[in-house]
């Protein structure tokens, strides 16, 4: 998937690859395996990121900073999630017969790649807010949303003191992968702060599934989650000037196969970008 | 077949759907209650069986429900009381490394034997959702 | 004093944001399919003591067909499903033992037969016979050593 998705954007843009001056891409997998095996045979220069559901736009702050420094003019960020392959490597046999809670999400299959550029003429990143790490001490790899909320909130209070910009200035603030669950957390919790998200805030976990029709539960999750709805919907958005200006906020679970066996609490961690259609 | 069929004790069959039925419900409200996983609640309910079998207990549930006792896990946990048991009866301490896997011998290696004839035949297949 | 404030505080607001299973639709599926099962191994049961089987023998009988039973239904991706639906009713009849091991072997073979297959089938099911074999060892030395009745009941 990762490599139709470069392929694709490569296209897209009129670029080939060995105008790509480095490619920042990564997934869920130990040691990013998928992304190693998709993009090998492009030649670009290559930076693993591991950022868990927040890597894309983890990518998008990396290659952004790295077009800014002068260091290169062209750069491809990527990054994929495939449903079968998250549950054997952090959950359970397909086949097995166990019911999972309603606060569990579903590991989106899907990838996603960008082309950053110093050329052309927007939709452009204007602002970017690197996460901290926020551990609330939530233990349950089945309720993710609620251990990732925090640095959610964490980041986009931080975003909004930094640029001293209201919650209105956005047409939309999107989180990663919240889920319904974690959704409601972060309205919560950003009241409590005085911030008023309802406008316009949504979450990509919550808006690529349809809760009627399947039986997705709290709603998507994974690096495909924010990449491809991002990719997908609301860079469209961008490009028909339907939206101006949006806050994407990939939000990640730093845990691995063995740290919730071994009883440990799962830290959270959210990364943003503003990427409006002027400067 | 219809001799068969007249033979059934149908009691029997309602006892065993109440107290399997029973069982699983007990699990089902720890699945959902607690924090407890599948996994551990298997554990308990075996090990519970053999505790249980060993008092000399479960045998009642046993003669009372049928298959409604032996079918949960726990019944397995009980067979494995029982083998070790008789095991002992004949053959004393050594009777308590033998006699559970003697009992249980069939179940195990029909779910190891058919689990690879089943990984040879078919890939898992992507969850509906 | 804001939610974020403590990690107890988190955890209480958690609990009280995350919605609950839908506990009695559960338990009715898990009544209902469990006990179907159990249905099922007892007619199984019947039938071999009518053809005259031993009654250890008809309970290894019934053992291996409600595992071919449970292999045959994971083979088809149609276990997890039941599962997905019944809960504990799947799960604690020997069919959910079954599947327990079946579906890890299914899964790993991408790994290989042997470090696939074989070293992993055992992932979801290995503690239920670790302490399954365990206990039973424990409650044999039980007996020697308190010599009880129960040897003389089972």
């Amino acid at each position: 998937m990762i490599k139709t998705a470069v392929e694709t954007v490569l296209k897209k843009s009129n670029l080939s690859a060995h105008q790509i001056d480095c490619l920042f891409s990564g997934d869920l997998l130990n040691q990013c395996i998928s992304t190693s095996f998709g993009i090998r045979d492009f030649e670009i220069p290559f930076f693993g990121v591991f950022g868990a559901c927040s890597t894309f736009v983890e990518g998008l702050i990396l290659g952004s900073t790295f077009l800014d420094s002068g260091a290169g003019m062209n750069v491809i960020t990527s990054t994929s999630s495939h449903f079968c392959s998250a549950e054997k490597q952090f959950r359970f046999p397909l086949e097995l017969g166990n019911q999972r809670p309603p606060t569990a999400q579903w590991t989106v299959t899907g990838a996603a790649a960008t082309v950053l550029s110093t050329f052309g003429n927007g939709p452009f990143i204007t602002h970017i807010t690197p996460g901290k790490i926020v551990d609330k001490g939530i233990k349950d790899a089945n309720n993710m949303g609620a251990a990732m909320a925090p640095a959610a909130v964490s980041t986009i209070l931080t975003h909004l003191e930094d640029t001293k910009r209201k919650p209105s200035y956005y047409d939309a603030i999107i989180t990663g992968d919240l889920g319904y669950v974690g959704k409601e957390i972060l309205l919560d919790l950003c009241n409590e702060d005085g911030f008023n998200l309802s406008g316009n805030y949504n979450d990509c976990g919550v808006l690529i599934f349809d809760k009627e029709e399947q039986d997705t539960h709290s709603g998507g999750s994974g690096c495909g989650c924010c990449g491809s709805v991002f990719s997908g919907y609301f860079f469209n958005k961008l490009r028909k000037k339907e939206i101006k200006k949006i806050l994407l906020v990939a939000t990640g679970a730093l845990m691995n196969s063995t740290s919730s066996q071994q009883g440990e609490s799962i830290p959270g961690i959210a990364h943003a970008v503003s990427i409006e259609l002027d400067r | 077949m219809s001799d068969f069929i007249n033979s059934i004790d149908y009691m029997m069959l309602l006892k065993a759907f109440v107290i399997g039925g029973l069982l699983c419900v007990f699990a089902q409200i720890l699945i959902d209650k607690t924090k407890l996983t599948p996994a551990r609640i298997l554990v308990l309910y075996v090990t519970l069986g053999c505790i249980l079998g060993g008092l000399g207990i479960y045998k009642y549930l046993v003669d009372f429900a049928g298959c409604g006792a032996t079918v949960p896990l726990t019944g397995f946990g009980f067979n494995l009381s029982k083998g070790v048991a008789e095991a002992i009866r004949s053959d004393g301490l050594m009777g308590a490394f033998t006699g559970g896997i003697k009992a249980c011998a069939a179940g195990i290696t029909a779910a190891i034997f058919f689990g690879y004839i089943a990984a040879l035949v078919s890939k898992p297949k992507m969850k509906k959702q | 004093m804001k939610t974020l404030d403590s990690n107890k505080k988190y955890q209480n607001f958690v609990d009280e944001k995350s919605p609950n299973s839908p506990i009695l639709k559960n338990c009715f599926n898990a009544f209902w399919v469990g006990g179907l099962i159990c249905i099922i191994g007892q007619l199984i049961f019947d039938y071999c003591i009518f053809r005259g089987f031993s009654k250890d023998l008809a309970g290894s009988v019934v053992s291996i067909s409600l595992i071919f039973i449970s292999a045959f239904l994971t083979a088809l991706n149609l276990f997890n499903r039941i599962g997905k639906f019944a809960g504990a009713g799947s799960l604690i009849p020997i069919t959910g033992f079954a599947n327990s091991i079946i579906s890890p072997a299914m899964e790993y073979k991408s790994e290989g037969y042997v470090m696939g297959v074989g070293a992993k089938m055992f992932t979801v099911a290995g503690p239920v016979l670790v302490y399954g074999i365990c206990s039973s060892v424990i409650v044999g030395i039980a007996y020697l050593i308190f010599n009880t009745q129960a040897i003389l009941l089972i």
